[in-house]
């Protein structure tokens, strides 16, 4: 196979991609977007396959099918509540393929290239290593926090910032060094020791990271994969690799900073770590609590919810730790054959990492049409009889709005106040993720409905089925 | 305890202070309760349902007086003497009575009743507190009150409320103007607004705007900035200008509407006068005015006590006994207030009742206790309308503006950017910027791709990029054919993951997909 078929190859590829993200813009366009993207890949492979590969099928061909395999079990068995750990996992195997094929490269010594070229090589090898390392060993911190295998809390370590600058700064001089080095037919040593701070500098990074900023850290890694992806394509000229990478990089910068704004936080603070800690003294200082709140019993939330015509639904992260999707799925048809209006309202970053809302809901076939993003239905809260906040609470908190005090304070949150009637499901009175207290509780129209989300949801359902 | 339920002698007054549905659960409290025979038959409430529910009829009124230990009446105990009956000669120091008192404007039966070293509640007192709503007997008459007096405008009022077209031509609905927008002025909206009228109120509160716009009615507005909120959700005197904008308005308004109900009381003071007698001159032949502030002297000097009259062409209601017009309705949710604030009373629920003076509701409603005057009770802490204090604007958030200093910013991108593009393409081979512009024309298409994507898909978003990143197989598959074992292994193992990731990404993409159905 020539050169040149191999270059169009990799051009079709490209296309393919770019159709495949672009088929993400709506949910018909979707799924065949994903196979333009699978016909991407494999003319990539074949290409590259055909077109390079002289010796070792063996490996190559092996590595492929056991991978494959591995690969589609864990896509087939995955529980869609733990996407984002199947994701963060995946991030961790693009970064540690990064880190291997850097290796790779650089033990290879390629002797022909020389002067400004070869210096310019050996920084694309050791960024792509960087890069890949530090998206490795985040992704692998990452996918514990989310699977509950590390605690959610933040770790601070004392001067982390200095610390964190500290690594900056040597793995700036290991780069000098290395390059100083390659240029001997040396430098494996710096090589190593910059992987090493790479993969501390990325378990620091993700282990400062709380719970509910997953959905930044999780879209922050997929861009890194990317930029770890484009550098590697750099290293070994290949444009495929620099476009995809790119691609790739940017989307996941974008989800980044979508979800920062949704949260209304600076992306350097959240990858700083420690939210609400700093600001910790003034939260209580804000808002004196007045008024009790109001308890509610599943038979009476069915009552009301019989009574109403337009009712919200916002689900949280206690959703999917109670795997409550099915009964709220069940619920919402039942209400809908009794003509009532059931729509979601999804907050950007409600869950664990972005669209993860989306995703439960499809799982348990509640139709897309009548899911809404925040700004389609912050406006209709008003007309709301009832809202259900199932285990919600930071994105629900009126002090976003009311209280410039608030660490949440400009953080766009749904209005449920604004409807006549508002269910908080919850587990107990703790405060959300961020330690703010949230005055929705204490509103003369809400109503807490306390316990597991699922035994109180099919309670729920049994009560409005009778 | 014994409660002990008189009946009414009030003439025409048709209402009793419990129901036997409001007895069974004064039981469940472990009140014994007692009532005079016939005392609820007027409420069409019998003997024999009371009987049912537990309650003993006694046919002695002074006995059941002198065996009871509260008695819960409507009307404040008064003397008979057509019937020769002296109620509050009956009254011993150990009764507690509950019931309407209006202790300012009955100074004389107050210092009657504190004779007798009873304690006495009255139900009209109990502070306007969210917390007390439930016991609030003013605010269930007021509302009864307001429903009823748009019943008896629509039985003097010679048409149709709602608008209809019929075969037989065009019938335009009646129009309303309600004054107040208090408990019964609110419930008159609903009441005619549902009997399909035309409904305008007015108020001089502006923060009940948004509750008569609830109701579907339209909200009158005066050019005029005053607030008419007083203490305890109640409505102030205005001043002079204010007034006369408020009159004007109404005689605007009273030369276009049908019917006109006036609800506007200041306590403590006679009603004020709305609606002039050249208002009723100018008003169409046929409308009608409903005067629920008749009792304190009616909005409108025509009114007449308690009676119906016409005048100019304009028929005036005066009615003062509206909830008792409705007895069964209103003895009901008498009752059930009278049954709340004695729950409130028994916190042990073991039928034993404590006045406690720190409770707010029960001390406002105290005002003997044990024969000693405690009216008034200190200004109540909380109103049941939202402060005026902290004005919304200023609870809002600010965003700063940051337009400028983002335009700056981006400026300043531009430059260190283009600084560095043109540093780097002062050195870098052409080869490499042959790659690089590759990389930043495919990070511009990105983003333009990406903002596209609709946020409900951002998870398949993700692990299809994932997918997609696995790309760096194409590395791995460079180096695998190299001879050095090394390279060879390593190269080997980078396929095996990436493996795993393109598999894996692109069929739990596909999956999450297959789920997203309309």
């Amino acid at each position: 196979m020539t050169l040149g078929i191999v270059t169009v190859s990799y051009i079709g590829a490209s296309i393919l991609f770019i159709l495949a993200l672009g088929g993400l813009s709506n949910q018909e366009t979707a799924r065949r977007g994903n196979l333009y993207g699978m016909l991407g890949m494999l003319i990539a492979l074949l290409a590259a396959i055909f077109g390079v590969v002289s010796a070792n099928y063996v490996i190559l061909l092996g590595g492929m099918a056991i991978g494959g395999t591995i690969g589609l079990i864990l896509a087939r068995k995955v529980e869609m509540t733990q996407m984002p750990e199947l994701v963060a996992i995946l991030h961790s195997l693009v970064g540690l393929a990064a880190v291997l094929v850097g290796y790779a490269n650089f033990l290879g010594h390629d002797a022909s290239i020389t002067g400004i070229d070869k210096t310019i090589h050996d920084v694309e090898t050791y960024l792509g290593i960087l890069i890949g390392a530090v998206t490795f060993s985040g992704s692998i911190i990452a996918f514990g926090k989310l699977s509950g295998k590390i605690g959610g809390k933040p770790l601070l370590l004392p001067g982390r910032h200095w610390m964190n600058l500290t690594l900056l700064i040597l793995s700036l001089w290991l780069c000098f060094s290395f390059v100083e080095q390659s240029a001997m037919g040396e430098g494996l040593s710096p090589l190593v020791w910059m992987t090493v701070i790479a993969l501390l500098f990325g378990i620091h990074m993700v282990m400062a990271i709380g719970g509910a900023d997953m959905p930044v850290v999780v879209s922050m890694l997929n861009s890194y994969s990317g930029w770890a992806a484009a550098a590697t394509g750099f290293m070994l000229n290949n444009d495929l690799l620099i476009v995809v990478g790119a691609l790739v990089g940017s989307s996941g910068a974008i989800l980044s900073y979508i979800m920062c704004r949704a949260m209304n936080r600076k992306f350097l603070s959240v990858i700083a770590g420690g939210f609400g800690t700093s600001e910790g003294s003034v939260v209580s200082g804000g808002s004196e609590q007045v008024g009790e709140v109001i308890a509610i019993e599943a038979e009476e939330t069915a009552a009301l919810l019989l009574e109403s015509k337009e009712i919200m639904i916002i689900p949280g992260y206690g959703m999917a730790v109670a795997q409550a999707q099915h009964t709220v799925n069940e619920i919402t048809k039942t209400l809908k054959d009794k003509n009532i209006n059931v729509r979601f309202g999804i907050h950007p970053v409600a869950g664990r990492m972005p669209g993860h809302m989306n995703v439960l809901l499809a799982e348990a076939k509640v139709p897309y049409d009548i899911v809404f993003e925040m700004d389609e239905i912050n406006e209709d809260f008003p007309n709301i009889d009832v809202s259900i906040v199932i285990g919600a609470n930071d994105i629900v908190n009126p002090s976003a709005q009311d209280e410039p005090n608030s660490p949440i304070a400009g953080m766009p949150v749904l209005e449920v106040w604004k409807g006549k009637t508002t269910i908080v499901l919850k587990r107990s009175m703790a405060s959300g993720y961020a330690g703010v207290d949230n005055p929705l509780f204490y509103k003369e129209n809400t109503r807490m409905l306390f316990g597991d989300a699922k035994q109180s949801l099919d309670a729920v359902l049994k009560a409005i089925t009778s | 305890m014994r409660i002990g339920v008189p009946k009414e002698l009030y003439a025409g007054e048709k209402r009793v202070a419990t129901t036997p549905e409001v007895s069974e659960q004064l039981h469940k409290l472990g009140f014994s309760v007692a009532m005079e025979a016939g005392a609820g038959k007027l409420a069409n409430y019998s003997d024999e349902a009371y009987r049912e529910a537990g309650v003993e009829i006694m046919t002695d009124r002074a006995q059941l007086w002198a065996d009871s230990d509260i008695i819960l009446k409507v009307r404040a105990p008064a003397a008979y003497l057509d019937q020769n009956i002296d109620e509050t000669a009956l009254i011993q120091n150990k009764h507690t009575l509950i019931s309407f008192i209006w202790p300012a404007q009955n100074k004389e039966l107050m210092d009657k009743l504190a004779s007798t070293g009873a304690t006495v509640l009255a139900v009209d007192s109990v502070p306007r507190i969210s917390r007390a709503q439930k016991m609030d007997g003013l605010s269930s008459m007021a509302n009864i009150a307001g429903y009823r007096a748009v019943v008896e405008a629509a039985q003097h009022f010679g048409r149709f409320f709602t608008g209809q077209i019929t075969a037989a031509g065009k019938i335009p609905p009646a129009k309303v103007l309600i004054i107040g927008a208090g408990v019964a002025g609110l419930s008159a909206i609903g009441a005619a607004k549902s009997m399909g009228a035309i409904v305008r109120a007015f108020d001089t509160r502006p923060e009940v705007k948004e509750q008569v716009e609830s109701m579907d009615a339209e909200f009158l507005m005066l050019n005029f900035e005053e607030d008419g909120t007083g203490d305890g959700g109640y409505a102030k005197v205005m001043s002079e200008e204010f007034i006369k904008a408020e009159m004007d308005l109404f005689a605007r308004q009273a030369m276009e509407v049908d019917i006109i109900i006036t609800t506007a009381l200041i306590p403590g003071k006679p009603a004020p006068e709305l609606i002039t007698e050249g208002m009723i001159e100018s008003m169409k032949d046929g409308s009608v005015l409903v005067d629920l502030a008749a009792e304190q002297g009616g909005n409108c000097k025509l009114t007449e006590k308690d009676k119906v009259v016409v005048k100019h062409g304009v028929t005036i209601i005066g009615y003062t006994d509206l909830p008792s017009r409705l007895a069964a309705q209103s003895s009901q949710l008498y009752g059930t207030n009278l049954r709340h604030l004695l729950n409130d009373m028994c916190p042990e629920k073991d039928g034993n009742i404590i006045v406690d003076m720190e409770d707010e509701a029960v001390r406002g409603a105290t005002v003997i206790n044990k024969g000693e005057i405690t009216w008034p009770p200190p200004a109540p802490k909380l109103s049941a309308m939202p402060k005026q204090a902290p004005k919304p604007e200023s609870q809002k958030v600010e965003v700063p503006p940051e337009k400028k200093s983002g335009a700056m910013a981006l400026l300043t991108t531009f430059i260190v950017g283009g600084i560095v593009l043109l540093g780097l393409g002062s050195v870098a081979p052409p080869e490499f910027m042959s790659h690089f512009t590759v990389f930043v024309l495919a990070c511009f298409v990105g983003y333009m791709v990406i903002w596209n994507v609709s946020p409900s898909l951002h998870t398949p978003l993700m692990s299809v990029t994932n997918a997609i990143s696995s790309i760096i197989v194409i590395g791995a598959i460079i180096q695998v054919s190299s001879t050095n074992k090394e390279i060879m292994y390593i190269a080997g193992f980078a396929i095996f993951i990436t493996s795993i990731n393109i598999v894996g990404g692109f069929a739990v993409t596909q999956r999450m997909l297959q789920m997203f159905r309309k």
